[in-house]
């Protein structure tokens, strides 16, 4: 007993705090069966259900699990019958029966509340400072942007969430990012996140929590962090958190899903930040100032440079083996050493996805478009990542500014992100995209993705290429 | 889940960094129940030629030699990316029981452990010295070990490995965790008491 009370007087992170709120038990070999507040479940769990199903369980607090149609989701039109694959349909109903067979809140297709999963998630404010978060995803890392931990897990483990409220974990090392400093006009969350991993690496921080600190981080918008934490897996990070505060608490406050005692909610929430002299098992520093615009060249985030940046050459590769690699790339990409990115052609340009799909992030992309047209040459979408989203930027008016500048605007899911509805690029196709993995063949076999914020996604559609989006938003270009 | 305990083969070597899991198996192929064999689609893109659909024959899975090969070899923070635990499921209907590489991606390490698939980390030049010896003598035998935690390449050398001591154990028997935890209902039920309604909202 003394020693535990010696612990909990040690400075500790927030990570370290949520984790020891979770703890059911811990087995000797370090091995930790964790409770879990919030499981968010979309179409990927059918196979979840079914193995619950094979063995007679039923999900043991159904009142923990939410569930909703993205990944399958139609973006032209909200109907079950225009899904031409009767597979996606199937996806689709499957979900939509398993939560209601079970009694599962479910967000359903064409419903109110349907959107990506991870953008509905803070939007009703079932995601909240302090939680334990999974969800059969591994974007659930974006949640923590409000204080939660959040992450991915695979198929078995949710059903083992469905049937147990509980998740087997050994405790992870912490990483904590600090970037401080002004972030510069036209600079963004998404730049912010590129920086990072083009730093550490796709690997960077695998195995490790990060916590992302520093001015520049607390200067950024809730939609802000959310991109940022979201991309915590890209750097190979099991979650990403930044630590709540008052504009956390602000923007839970009267959403659907807030906490009943919102007084005691509060003060459990403003004890939950890292504890001053508490240690990370390893730090990152960035200068927030210093970071540009940014563009991935290559086919794993890590490979992103400054809009001014040029592609690299086998000069660049440490060896043999990365020098086949960066060939193979340089090839799929259909890029050359040397290249520049700025003046580089698009064909597609995609405004959407869990990371930048979010009002903030339409509201750039439109500040962009506003009085402009989308180049002849270029099929551009936005897709926003709820209805909730949607109805907001309609109410204020961003659905007209797209549509007058050649955009087609869309119904919510994850689309061109992850293609799996069908909304794919063609093969060659060069496409600049507001999504998180530029991997080949992600958004179709053969498709070119290159990574950017929204406001740099629209830069690229009205000018047909790649721009540095400062010199618009100077008023040039 | 089917025990592994020790495993000798044939390894395929892939020796290139960030192999994400839309590579080892592509998004479209994902609304298959568990029970169609995902072997087919293991690859399904990155192993044939763009355009054609015809297989490259200069992708080391579709060279014969190493047809039987039941353990793969990548670069580093191999399946990285989605959470689709078919990337799994692909490369177990197509033989595959182990994976070695210097790192992993996180979840496909533990989709792995749950699902008969074992990861083996290995220090990145032990994993290049490994890949060079296949290279000379593609088809030569690999031995990996669970109970001893231990590889034995081609050439004879022994390569120590660690995996989570829980996670061993129920691989090694191959039992899945779901029965286990629910033997632990007690233990939940109490916690939930103690919790009470805190994030029940």
């Amino acid at each position: 007993m003394q020693a535990e009370e010696a612990m909990s007087e040690a400075p500790r992170t927030m990570f370290e705090k949520i984790w020891e709120r979770h703890r059911v038990l811990e087995r000797e070999d370090g091995q930790t069966l964790l409770y879990v507040d919030r499981h968010l479940v979309h179409e990927g769990g059918a196979a979840a259900f079914a193995a619950l199903r094979r063995r007679g369980l039923a999900p043991r607090a159904p009142e923990r699990i939410f569930t909703v149609p993205d990944h399958y989701a139609p973006t032209d039109s909200r109907r079950l019958d225009d899904i031409r694959d009767p597979r996606h349909r199937e996806m689709i109903e499957q979900l939509a029966r398993n939560s209601e067979e079970h009694g599962i809140r479910h967000f359903g297709l064409g419903g109110p509340e349907q959107g990506i999963v991870h953008v509905i998630g803070p939007e009703l404010g079932l995601s909240q400072p302090g939680m334990l978060i999974v969800c059969g995803d591994s974007h659930t890392s974006t949640h923590g942007a409000l204080g939660a931990l959040a992450f991915g897990i695979g198929s078995s483990e949710v059903a083992h969430v469905l049937a147990t409220q509980t998740l087997w974990q050994r405790k992870p090392k912490t990483m904590r990012i600090t970037v401080d400093g002004r972030l510069g006009e036209g600079v963004s969350a998404k730049d912010v996140i590129l920086a990072i991993i083009a730093r550490i690496g796709a690997a960077g921080a695998t195995g490790h929590v990060i916590e992302y600190a520093g001015s520049a981080i607390a200067g950024l918008s809730m939609e802000g962090r959310l991109t940022l934490c979201n991309m915590s897996i890209e750097a190979g990070g099991r979650a990403g958190m930044v630590a709540p505060d008052e504009l956390a608490f602000d923007y839970l406050a009267g959403r659907a899903y807030a906490p009943e005692d919102w007084e005691a909610a509060l003060a459990r929430w403003r004890a939950l930040p890292s504890d001053s002299g508490a240690v990370f098992d390893a730090e990152v520093t960035l200068d927030g100032g210093a970071i540009e615009p940014m563009v991935t060249w290559g086919n794993s985030p890590e490979e992103a440079l400054p809009i001014g940046g040029t592609v690299p050459g086998p000069e660049a590769a440490a060896d043999a083996e990365r020098r086949e690699t960066l060939a193979r790339t340089l090839d799929y990409m259909g890029l050359a050493p040397g290249m520049a990115l700025e003046g580089l052609a698009v064909d597609r340009v995609f405004i959407g996805s869990c990371t930048n799909s979010r009002i903030e992030d339409l509201r750039a992309a439109a500040a962009v478009a506003r009085g402009r047209r989308v180049a002849e040459s270029v099929e551009a979408w936005v897709v926003p990542g709820s209805e909730a989203v949607k109805r907001q930027a309609e109410a204020e008016g961003l659905h007209e500014v797209f549509r007058g500048a050649g955009f087609d605007w869309r119904e919510p899911g994850c689309s061109m992100c992850v293609g799996m509805n069908g909304d794919i690029a063609r093969p060659g196709s060069r496409v600049a995209s507001t999504s998180n993995r530029n991997f080949m063949g992600r958004q179709g076999p053969g498709a070119r993705t290159h990574l950017v914020s929204p406001a740099m996604a629209a830069a690229a559609a009205v000018s047909g290429h790649f721009t540095d989006v400062r010199r618009l938003l100077a008023g040039g270009g | 889940m089917e025990a592994f305990t020790r495993l000798t083969s044939a390894a395929v070597p892939l020796p290139r960094p960030n192999i994400d899991t839309d590579q080892i198996i592509p998004a479209r192929f994902l609304s298959r129940p568990r029970e169609v064999n995902h072997g087919d689609f293991l690859f399904h893109d990155a192993r044939r030629v763009p355009g054609t659909g015809e297989r490259d024959p200069e992708f080391p899975l579709n060279r014969e030699v190493f047809g039987a090969a039941r353990i793969i070899l990548a670069g580093r923070n191999f399946a990285c990316g989605s959470s689709r635990e078919s990337a799994v499921w692909a490369l177990f209907d197509a033989g595959f029981r182990c994976a070695i590489a210097p790192s992993f991606g996180d979840i496909f390490r533990t989709n792995g452990m749950k699902n008969g698939l074992l990861p083996v980390v290995l220090p990145a030049e032990a994993v290049a010295a490994l890949i060079g010896q296949i290279e000379a003598a593609p088809g030569a035998e690999v031995t990996v070990d669970l109970r001893t935690l231990e590889v034995t390449f081609p050439d004879g050398s022994v390569h120590g490995f660690e995996v989570d001591p829980f996670a061993r154990h129920c691989l090694l028997e191959g039992l899945d965790e779901i029965g286990l935890t629910l033997s632990l209902e007690d233990e939940i039920a109490a916690f939930e008491r103690r919790y009470g309604r805190e994030n029940a909202r």
